[in-house]
């Protein structure tokens, strides 16, 4: 198991190696820099900008040197903890990204939570009582889930909240909290903005769970191990929860790391419709505005956390089917 | 071991004129099982056969109430009467009710035919037996993991203390199906139901298993019913056998009876269709069995062995035999041993 896990977490490193590499060759792939971009906005106000400043500039950030050498400043800097100056807010791009991240984790991990715990159940039963009326209101939930786009059910709860509350929801904190420190009523009042956009992201996946779960454990409930438990005398929860829905969750735990970045990426839109201070709408903004040591942190931090997530699901899934563990000798 | 008088007694399990249909729902239900009587004592074992699909696994299945939700016993009694103890219609009983599961492993347990995918491939083999153990024995872990050591080690599996820690995807097809074994002696039953044992496993494996469960048997003093469709293996081990045939019981008795006398036109027909060692120049053509199984939908009233039958003739097709006794224990159901007396001499 640990010769298991020290493989993997090599192989993670050398993915991120690789990661990194492809992430800045993205942000460069644009033409032009950020200084063209900057100077197209100041040329656009009609201000005239003196090209020995931009060239003065251009030499600061070597912008102008060839591909691996900017790549390889930058690698060398992050690997010192240090990702760069963002050009637009003219702070180091870790102070910017940080608390965003942290976030940005927070309520996708909020998320990934939510759909676990509402889908587990509804998928259990919906398998175990196929076509009846639960197992068929649990299917247009589910179908009515993955039809709807998060941002228009985003859209739907401000406007129904509003209407009916007369409160705006949005942000993740009412304005007194917003910058305060860490204690029990700013994590009250956290909780009562969060709970919106979890759900909202947690819609579609859990929507997809449910299918998953039940299509799963409907192949599970057929075998004849099943049978064998039913035999012995156990009573039937205790069958169904013991033998076939752990052998149901082997696919679904194969895929939490993939939901991590399916999420971040999913969030964008959610979080520019209900402002929330995540890493998305920054990601949005940065991309846009060429501003390319912020833009290359985010990318190659939210790959580092789907790379963590497939390492931690590879573990989880060794450490709950001996076949796996096993046939990795 | 010191058998009960089994004369006096009660028999341990009495299928009485047993019925199981399977709804469908856009179909008409299939009665699978029309007409089961069978009776097991301590002790014994009786040997079930009959060609695929003819319900003797539906009828070992219907016994521990472990058949899919959309089959129905729709007659009959499953008379169960556990040594000192009252008689219990099992086929009363809710299938997930408290005194279902309190019978099931405990009182009468099951051998399934593919010990590949009759264990739980993630969960240890120790952890499956404890399991049954604890549930129904008022163990600690650690004692029924004891118990469990030596049932491993009494089914012939060497190194039983490892091989408890072990996953069945570890082990090969005999040794999992001796941990099977294991695990449904673990509670001592009175009835050992064994759906095909030894289908799955090559020829060498299947006499260690056979000679395995007669010794067992001998050690336990339990009943056993036997499933198979292999008559050498009815052979080896059956105190007695019942034919089945499309639902119904053709034929039962002493094996040594049956074998030497068959009395129902389909069992004389298997005992034609086994192939035997002889030379070259004493060889026959095996005669088959003409025709093929016809679908439990257009069985006849009356025989439902009447369109394969030589002898068919008027009532066959519509009026169900009797059930006769040709001999000692011996029974079966058939209008010739009935209606035409001349007709059955020429037949004994």
């Amino acid at each position: 198991m640990v010769q298991f896990i020290l493989r993997r977490f090599l192989a993670m490193l050398l993915t991120l190696f690789a990661v990194s590499f492809v992430a800045f060759a993205i942000i460069q792939l644009p033409p032009g820099d950020f200084l063209t971009s900057y100077m197209a906005s100041l040329a656009a106000q009609g201000d005239q900008v003196d090209p020995r400043v931009i060239e003065n500039l251009r030499q600061q950030y070597g912008l102008g040197e060839p591909y691996l050498v900017q790549y390889w400043k930058w690698f060398t800097g992050i690997l010192q903890g240090n990702f760069g100056q963002s050009f637009e807010w003219k702070r180091p791009v870790w102070e910017l990204i940080w608390g965003r991240i942290g976030y940005s984790l927070l309520i996708e991990g909020m998320a990934v939570i939510a759909m676990w715990l509402i889908a587990l159940p509804i998928g259990v039963y919906a398998a175990v009582r196929k076509y009846s009326l639960g197992d068929y209101l649990a299917t247009i939930g589910g179908f009515i889930g993955l039809a709807i786009p998060n941002f228009l059910f985003a859209l739907i709860l401000m406007y129904l909240s509003f209407v009916w509350f007369g409160r705006t929801i949005g942000g993740l904190f009412s304005p007194g909290f917003e910058n305060a420190h860490w204690s029990l009523p700013r994590i009250w009042d956290f909780l009562q903005h969060a709970w919106i956009p979890v759900l909202v992201l947690a819609t579609a996946g859990t929507a997809e769970l449910i299918r998953i779960l039940r299509a799963n454990l409907l192949d599970e409930l057929k075998k004849p191990y099943v049978t064998t438990a039913r035999s012995k005398g156990l009573p039937e929860w205790k069958v169904i929860l013991k033998y076939p829905v752990r052998m149901a969750l082997n696919p679904l735990v194969s895929t939490i790391g993939w939901l991590l970045p399916a999420l971040v990426s999913g969030s964008v839109i959610v979080s520019v419709v209900m402002n929330l201070p995540t890493a998305g709408p920054m990601l949005l903004r940065s991309l846009t505005t060429q501003d390319m040591y912020l833009a290359g942190a985010i990318i190659l931090l939210l790959s580092v956390l789907t790379v963590i997530g497939t390492l931690i699901s590879d573990i989880l899934l060794a450490w709950i089917d001996p076949r796996i563990r096993y046939g990795s000798r | 071991m010191t058998p009960q008088t089994p004369m006096v007694d009660k028999p341990l399990l009495k299928i009485e004129d047993v019925e199981i249909a399977f709804s469908s729902p856009d179909e008409a239900d299939i009665v699978a099982v029309r007409q089961v009587d069978l009776t097991l004592t301590a002790g014994k074992t009786l040997c079930l056969v009959g060609e695929s699909g003819c319900g003797k696994s539906v009828t070992a299945r219907a016994v521990l109430r472990l058949l899919d939700q959309n089959a129905s016993i729709s007659r009959g009694r499953i008379l169960f009467t556990p040594p000192g103890e009252e008689t219990v219609d099992i086929g009363a009983l809710k299938s997930d009710s408290l005194s279902m599961r309190a019978i099931r492993g405990n009182k009468i347990s099951m051998i399934f035919q593919e010990p590949m995918s009759s264990l739980s491939p993630v969960h240890t083999i120790g952890d499956q037996i404890d399991e049954m153990i604890m549930l129904h024995e008022d163990l600690k872990p650690k004692e029924a993991r004891e118990r469990t050591v030596s049932l491993l080690d009494q089914v012939g599996i060497p190194g039983p203390r490892e091989r408890a820690d072990t996953y069945p995807f570890q082990l090969s097809g005999g040794l999992r199906q001796r941990a099977m074994i294991a695990m449904a002696l673990a509670c001592t039953p009175n009835l050992l139901i064994a759906d095909e044992p030894t289908t799955a496993l090559d020829v060498t494996t299947q006499a260690q298993i056979l000679d395995l469960l007669k010794k067992l048997q001998d050690d336990y003093g339990m009943a056993m019913l036997f499933i198979t469709h292999d008559l050498g293996v009815v052979a080896e081990i059956a105190d007695e056998v019942a034919v089945m045939y499309l639902g119904d019981v053709v034929e039962q008795g002493d094996v040594f009876e049956v074998f030497r006398a068959p009395r129902h036109p389909y069992t004389q027909a298997l005992m034609r269709s086994i192939p035997t060692m002889a030379r070259k120049a004493d060889r026959q053509r095996l005669s088959p069995i003409k025709g093929t199984v016809p679908s439990a939908k257009d069985r006849p009233q009356g025989c439902a062995f009447t369109s394969r039958c030589p002898h068919a003739f008027e009532p066959c097709p519509t009026v169900r035999p009797e059930r006769t006794q040709v001999g000692e224990g011996h029974v079966a159901r058939c209008h010739l041993l009935t209606q035409d007396t001349t007709r059955a001499e020429e037949l004994a």
